[in-house]
């Protein structure tokens, strides 16, 4: 049997269906967001940890220049390796037919016997390579599906200087290149940058290295510090031309999928609670108008013999009844969310396989908060009724007390109507009350400029970057440091308007015990192409000596403008030099250090070479010109900066505003959700008072003005409020989201308030004019006799 | 457990012939009430001494302020006295807890109020049900409808009742735990004459067939004339208390 209490429950709650529902629908809102970021994340990371143990992820990364292949047996003996994997990795370019410009792309060896002991490749089709298979490759996936590849397609390749042509037998995903970016690229673009797999013995006599190798990957026995290992490495292989080893957290593609867990943990934290705190409130409010229309009924259940703890039970399980609403809803958007966002993952991560993960834990965890901020919201509520002795229920409240208002004694009141004067008062009498349906309301707007500025913020950090900072059209790397005279070579080719020298040397950055595996980069003394800026977006002349440091890198190695950064050149004679930090930068993208090139080159003492060449184009002769570039075989990289901006707004318009639509969906939501709320409370409490009104012949225009007047108000004084708190939660956003990778900046244009100003005007808009149709059929006799 | 004991102590059924050891349902000494209300004390009761005895009709007659009220929610466990004490059936209620009360008040007091207070959303055949559901020896509700007439009105909503069917079925719902003590505060004070008549005749009725004890405040001094015994409030303590030899029944009273 259903109780006589349980049924005075459903009726009740269907009584206030529509904030109900409304309720119900920011809980959802909470509940779906939180499942589909943590069950993204879920995914994600089942899937990596996965592919990672089964396709032997390594832990240890090297690379070097070149050692002979009995080296890799005393890395082998290092206390605490269980697996060594020797390989040559190689630089290409590409020319791909369709593609003006060059592509670039990395060959690496493939075991001529059996399967690698590290990194192994998960095979999509076609087949593996033969033991000594000559001029065949393996080539990964998005790169094959990008240029629409057939199996035993050839494709044209030059590598070291030499142009080979390559057959694809087989299509792969190499744990390594989960997430695959060229180097000095932000973004995949499967299009212009490719891995590929080679038989050892044949890629060993393509680019000279018999017996030999240039990179090394090594899986560590449990519970093995890997710094240790990492020294032991380093010292190995430091006269073959090593660079630092580096663990899995430095590996680039590692490095991305962990960047992007980070992120959605922030999200999926930050969002929900915002929206479950809105949610909670939402329910202090409904059932504090609740509990205040039931006093007598409360009183008469006391009063027959029904606990305090039964009351307070009945009140919580009407609440219990919307968020269970809310559950079923939430699961199901959320679910169906999650697996739209989880396929726009697999765009980004190439995995074998990644399918949502439906996990029982998150969606219980989120109905549960989701419970735990309602009861919250009740409980508050309901400690007054449940404290109310039964016979003090019995009584009907007091009637209200009104004074005369603040404007009024000042005798502002002549020029008011007597109905802006009963608003007035009104909203003067209980201004704890009005100002938290104004707070409440805030949030309305401010969810909003939350939801947007991350939009306005990438994009202002995309600007900043394509605009201020990178400034050239192209930017080449040589496949090793080059004479200055290579610069001269460039700039005689066709369409090249400007051109700028940059030097590039891998290096280890120590300051105390702080380090940061990275580089400097040496730039001309007033570089107009590849700027460095501060934090007021001005150019910074470098000065003759002494090094910049992105203000980021300075943070991690907790350094100072003036001390000495100690700096391990990786290259050429490998100095250890101690140079001076003259001043910080401001960088949104990535860990720069910056000096002047020539500084560079006496401190390395060498002749002056370069790495590579920012270059400004004639579009007119880009064609040519990238005819021309895909012959020259030095070059091993190649960025078109206005294909990066154009992958990275691609990107944006993609995966964030998908983003940030789903997110406007839900602040709509729950602005007509607070809204609607406040109005449909209002109306209840003066439902009588506005009846006796038109009873005394006001008409209903009046009446509206009466109620609309005092709602509008609020509604208008909470806009500030709920901006001012939107920039707060934005902040808290964005430096939640901060990464090595990327700062993004606190940047919010002036249409997100507009936007946002706008969605809150129209829900309230709406809220009134729902509400104004039970003005209208406000009975005027059933109104007069109080009942409610 | 201590609640447990004492509701079972409590607990008396009518239906077991209760009032054998107790020849009063309520007797209290030196009464008092006083409530704060500002900075000054308002002495609502001023030490009541009174014994109600078991099965009677009894009416409180009073001006607004005497204390009736006061009387009745102290006596009903609603509130609590201030100084002296307070006996059901030799049971001290003064002393009891929160939760005892409430016990107390389920198991052996039924209330009538002026403003009906009836669960909008519920039907009257439901607003009966919401009272037996947490009684001990409830009857049928339908049974309890039956007994102020209202039998064919089971499944109708307050809103679809008149004033004087929404009194019956708050009597219905007093009734129907089938309790000891009968508290009814002002039962007709909403009602016109007609109707009021129809609903003390239920009351009336109560006495007569369960032996229940009934203490109706009332404005109206003609009531009186219904009551076994009379006992007359006035500035927070009893001015008299009238037995009446000859009950008239309902029909005989002038309104």
């Amino acid at each position: 049997m259903i109780g006589a209490l349980n049924l005075k429950l459903l009726r009740d709650t269907w009584n206030i269906k529509g904030q109900m529902v409304a309720i119900s629908l920011v809980m959802s809102a909470g509940i779906a967001v939180f499942i589909i970021m943590f069950g993204a994340l879920d995914s994600l990371k089942l899937t990596r940890d996965t592919y990672y143990d089964h396709y032997q992820f390594a832990d240890v990364f090297a690379s070097l220049k070149r050692a002979p292949q009995s080296v890799a047996k005393r890395i082998q003996e290092i206390p605490g390796v269980a697996r060594v994997q020797h390989r040559v990795v190689f630089g290409i370019t590409l020319q791909m037919p369709g593609l003006n410009e060059p592509a670039t792309g990395k060959l690496i060896s493939y075991p001529d016997s059996g399967e690698p002991k590290l990194n192994k490749v998960y095979l999509r089709s076609g087949r593996y390579l033969y033991p000594n298979e000559e001029n065949s490759v393996l080539v990964d996936e998005s790169f094959y599906i990008a240029h629409q590849l057939a199996l035993g397609d050839k494709v044209s390749v030059i590598m070291n200087g030499f142009k080979r042509q390559l057959k694809v037998v087989g299509v792969v995903l190499s744990p390594e290149y989960i997430y695959s970016i060229a180097p000095g690229a932000l973004m995949p673009d499967g299009e212009r940058y490719g891995i590929f797999f080679m038989g050892r013995r044949s890629l060993e006599a393509a680019v000279n290295m018999k017996g030999a190798f240039n990179d090394l990957t090594l899986k560590l026995e449990r519970n093995t510090k890997q710094e240790t290992v990492k020294e032991r490495v380093d010292q190995i292989l430091k006269p073959y031309g090593g660079l630092i080893a580096i663990g899995r957290d430095e590996q680039v593609s590692n490095f991305f999928v962990e960047n992007e867990f980070k992120q959605l943990v922030s999200l999926g934290w930050l969002a929900p609670i915002i929206f479950l705190s809105v949610a909670a409130f939402l329910v202090n409010v409904v059932m504090s108008r609740q509990i205040a229309t039931q006093r007598e009924q409360i009183g008469m259940l006391k009063a027959v013999g029904y606990s305090d703890l039964d009351i307070s039970l009945h009140f919580l399980k009407m609440v219990l009844v919307i968020t269970a609403c809310g559950g079923v809803v939430g699961i199901i958007l959320g679910i169906w969310m999650g697996v739209g966002m989880t396929e726009l993952y697999a765009k980004f991560f190439h995995f074998p396989i990644l399918k949502f993960s439906f996990s029982a834990e998150v969606m219980i965890f989120a109905v549960f908060a989701c419970a735990i901020s309602a009861v919250i919201g009740t409980l508050i509520a309901i400690r007054n009724a449940a404290n109310l002795p039964p016979a003090e229920a019995m009584r009907p409240a007091s009637p209200p007390v009104y004074k005369k208002t603040f404007l009024e004694k000042l005798g502002l009141h002549r020029r008011l109507s007597f109905l802006s004067r009963i608003v007035l008062r009104q909203l003067e009498r209980r201004p704890f009350r009005s100002m938290l349906s104004a707070i409440g309301m805030s949030m309305a707007s401010a969810i909003l400029v939350f939801s947007l500025f991350l939009e306005d913020s990438m994009t202002h950090l995309v600007n900043v970057q394509y605009e201020l900072t990178q400034r050239e059209d192209l930017n080449l790397t040589f496949v090793e440091p080059r004479p200055k005279k290579a610069l001269e070579e460039i700039r005689s080719l066709p369409g090249v308007l400007k051109t700028e020298a940059f030097r590039d040397v891998p290096a280890n950055l120590i300051f105390k015990h702080y380090q940061k595996r990275g580089a400097i980069t040496g730039l001309g003394t007033d570089p107009d192409l590849r700027r460095v800026i501060d934090e007021n977006l001005a150019a910074v002349t470098l000065p003759e000596k002494g090094l910049v440091l992105g203000a980021k890198l300075a943070e991690i190695l907790h350094i100072k403008v003036g001390e000495i950064l100690t700096v391990e050149v990786l290259e050429g004679k490998r100095p250890t030099l101690q140079i001076p930090v003259v001043a910080l930068t401001q960088e949104y993208i990535g860990t720069g250090a910056y000096i002047n090139i020539n500084s560079l080159n006496q401190l390395l003492d060498e002749a002056p070479k370069i790495s590579g060449v920012s270059v400004q184009i004639d579009d007119n002769y880009a064609a040519v010109l990238f005819k021309q570039l895909k012959q020259i075989p030095q070059i091993v990289g190649l960025n078109i900066v206005s294909v990066l901006r154009r992958i990275f707004d691609e990107i944006m318009a993609e995966n964030l505003l998908k983003m940030v639509t789903t997110n406007i969906f839900f602040a709509s939501i729950i602005s007509f959700g607070v809204i609607y709320n406040t109005a449909r409370i209002a109306l209840s409490e003066r439902a009588r008072e506005l009846a006796s009104l038109r009873v005394l012949g006001l008409t209903r225009k009046e009446v509206a003005y009466i109620l609309f007047g005092e709602l509008g108000f609020i509604a208008l004084v909470s806009l500030p409020i709920g901006l001012w708190f939107g920039i707060i939660l934005s902040k808290a956003m964005s430096s939640a989201l901060e990464t090595e990778l990327f700062r993004i900046p606190l940047y919010i244009n002036n249409s997100t308030y507009g936007y946002s100003v706008l969605v809150v005007l129209i829900s309230a808009l709406i809220s009134f004019y729902l509400v104004w149709r039970q003005v209208e059929s406000i009975d005027l006799v059933s109104a007069q006799k109080g009942v409610e | 457990m201590q609640i447990g004991e004492n509701s079972k102590e409590l607990r008396m059924d009518p239906a077991r012939q209760p009032n054998r050891h107790f020849d009063y349902s309520f007797k209290t000494e030196n009464l008092k009430k006083i409530y704060l209300s500002g900075e000054t004390e308002v002495h609502a009761l001023r030490g009541v001494n009174i014994e109600i005895p078991t099965g009677e009709l009894v009416v409180l007659l009073g001006p607004s302020g005497s204390g009736k009220s006061t009387f009745l929610n102290i006596i009903g466990g609603l509130d609590t006295p201030s100084i002296g004490q307070v006996y059901f059936r030799g049971k001290d209620l003064s002393n009891l807890t929160n939760q005892q009360l409430t016990l107390y008040r389920r198991h052996n007091i039924g209330f009538v109020f002026q403003a009906y207070n009836l669960v909008p959303s519920l039907t009257a055949l439901e607003n009966i049900a919401l009272v037996t559901e947490i009684s001990n020896y409830p009857m049928d509700p339908l049974e309890a409808l039956n007994l102020v007439g209202l039998g064919n009105r089971a499944n109708h909503f307050p809103s679809q009742l008149s004033g004087g069917e929404q009194q019956r079925v708050a009597i219905a719902r007093a009734l129907a735990k089938q309790p000891d003590v009968l508290l009814c505060d002002e039962p007709t004070g909403a009602l016109d004459s007609e109707t009021g008549a129809v609903v003390l005749n239920a009351l009336f009725d109560v006495n007569q067939k369960f032996n229940t004890t009934c203490i109706i405040i009332t404005h109206n001094a003609s009531i009186a004339e219904l009551a076994h015994r009379v006992i007359y409030f006035a500035d927070g303590n009893v001015s008299n208390v009238v037995v009446n030899q000859v009950r008239k029944s309902v029909e005989e009273i002038k309104w």
